[in-house]
């Protein structure tokens, strides 16, 4: 176009940004409005299940950091109850292998992304903290759990309640 | 509508210190009151407007990027900026080991007060204002507005950093170049009212000038922005690219300096341009007084929006721009209005549609010839 030198795309651009004002923000406002994380999420921690878990010990072979404690004992029909069963969040790298390994679906992912401690001390999560009923369980190589999670919110998806 | 003989009674000074500094319907009739009244409020007015202009350019610009802007400290983020500047306070303020100490400590003190001085002429009301009806307003304006190139040069000398002695040099280079067109824009105002006072501008303004004058209105508006070293002039400091440009080796208080300086002259210049083109105080209804800072937000709010929006040119473009471009036109467009003047004085109203079609095919034409090395252009 001749007239375009003259600064008429400049002016258009202005248009552009001014339409801009009308659509929705996309800044989501922390603490008052979480999103809701990937069903398959591998988050900053891990949840155990006592029932399914026989003490076989194979995700403490498959840590590469050896972060995994566990401690049995021989109790009723000759079968293994776990005492102690221990991971150092802190040292943890969250790859998942030990999910993986567990032949018997007994350990998760959880879905908790708010993790921080003020204590490295307070990272260690030991069997109480691991059975927790407050953690969720995530997805992560659990396809069973898929259907029963809620579905990720994205940004661009989201119902906006504006927060000014 | 000035009564210097009570003036004069009231405080024989004034009758020789300044031509007519006491605004006449301001209930302090005595000189140094008066004096001492606007000297105060205009520093602290400048400094709590600073304080709403840092906010309001952050609040105002987030939409344009699809965010919120701060919105933790206080209602709607308005106390951000005082948080912003508690922190600057509390930071160390360190001086080059080799700098030239002197000039380092002046710079930052010499590119605020220069700023704080123009206000001494803007008529924020009918005659309210420090000296608002100074003969010389505008001439003021003009000289005392080119003492902070003097500053930013200051800076960058006194850091001993040769990235800051370039950015000076450069930041320099701009200030002069557009301070040119600057003043021809502002001749063409003067030669339109009459008279070199800011009152008398205001006065003068039937139809604002923006309309009469359009080409002024613009060009005044570009040499805003290219001295106030804003989008889509702020190649100096760009601060997505290089860090800061002149003021690099400046941290703590002595930086906060500068981003008051920054912003107060934000302000200075939305107020030169509300006055000059917009009118000034007049409009319907409202009281004049929140006329003006309705236009005073309002001017600041377009320059933000240039921010959102363009981006920044080139050096070489920066200066072709003044020289081949905007000094040219600003002298034809001053012949124009010598003519309009000429012949049909004072001026009338249907020059209005008149001159802005004649802005239009000049501008366009003059972009169209307009051509710089490097393969691309440079438009208004």
């Amino acid at each position: 176009m001749m007239l375009k030198p003259a600064g008429f795309g400049l002016m258009q651009g202005l248009l552009v940004v001014l339409k801009n004002m009308t659509r929705k923000r996309i800044t989501e406002q922390y603490p008052e409005e979480r999103l809701i994380v990937s069903r398959r999420t591998r988050a900053q921690e891990l949840v155990w299940d006592r029932d399914r878990c026989t003490g076989c010990a194979t995700c403490v072979k498959a840590c590469p950091q050896g972060n995994i404690k566990i401690e049995t004992s021989i109790g009723p029909n000759n079968k293994y109850v776990v005492e102690k069963f221990e991971n150092d969040e802190g040292r943890c790298i969250f790859c998942g292998l030990c999910v993986e390994a567990c032949p018997y679906e007994a350990l998760f992912f959880g879905r908790s992304y708010e993790r921080s401690q003020y204590q490295r001390k307070a990272l260690v999560a030991d069997i109480d903290e691991m059975t927790s009923p407050k953690k969720e369980k995530s997805a992560y190589y659990r396809p069973d759990l898929y259907d029963s999670l809620p579905e990720q919110t994205l940004l661009i998806y989201r119902k906006h309640k504006r927060i000014l | 509508m000035f009564n210097l003989p009570e003036v004069a009674a009231n405080a024989p000074l004034a009758s020789w210190w300044l031509d007519s500094p006491v605004s006449p319907d301001w209930p302090c009739h005595n000189f140094w009151a008066h004096w001492a009244i606007f000297g105060f409020g205009i520093a602290f007015g400048v400094l709590g407007i600073v304080i709403l202009f840092i906010w309001f350019e952050r609040r105002f610009i987030a939409p344009m990027q699809l965010r919120i802007g701060p919105n933790r400290c206080g209602p709607f983020g308005i106390l951000q900026p005082v948080a912003d500047a508690l922190k600057v306070m509390m930071k160390e303020d360190i001086v080059p080991a080799l700098a030239d100490k002197t000039v380092h400590f002046l710079a930052p003190i010499l590119i605020f007060v220069p700023v704080l001085l123009m206000f001494a002429v803007i008529p924020f009301q009918n005659g309210v204002g420090l000296i608002p009806d100074l003969n010389v307003g505008l001439l003021f304006i003009v000289a005392v507005g080119a003492i902070e190139t003097v500053a930013v040069f200051m800076a960058g000398y006194g850091s001993n950093n040769k990235y800051s002695l370039l950015g000076a040099m450069r930041s320099v280079a701009m200030m002069v170049s557009y301070e040119m067109p600057m003043a021809l824009a502002v001749v063409a105002v003067v030669m339109v009212s009459g008279t070199l006072s800011m009152q008398g501008i205001v006065m003068a303004q039937s139809v604002p000038f923006a309309l009469l004058l359009p080409m002024s209105f613009i060009f005044y508006f570009t040499c805003a922005l290219a001295e106030l070293q804003r989008t889509p002039f702020d190649l100096l400091e760009a601060e997505s690219e290089i860090i800061a440009g002149y003021h690099i080796e400046y941290s703590g208080m002595k930086f906060a300096m500068f981003y008051l300086g920054e912003y107060a002259g934000a302000i200075i210049q939305s107020a030169i341009i509300v006055t000059l083109f917009l009118s000034g105080w007049k409009g319907p209804i409202l009281p004049p007084f929140i006329w003006f800072f309705i236009k005073l937000f309002a001017v600041f709010g377009v320059i933000v929006w240039f921010r959102a929006t363009w981006p920044r040119v080139r050096i070489d473009q920066l200066m072709g721009f003044a020289w081949k471009y905007m000094l040219p036109l600003s002298l034809v467009n001053l012949l124009i209005v010598a003519i309009e003047i000429i012949f049909w004085d004072p001026v009338q109203w249907w020059l209005v549609p008149v001159n802005i079609v004649i802005t239009g095919v000049l501008l366009a034409l003059w972009t169209g010839m307009f051509k710089l090395r490097g393969g691309s252009e440079v438009d208004a």
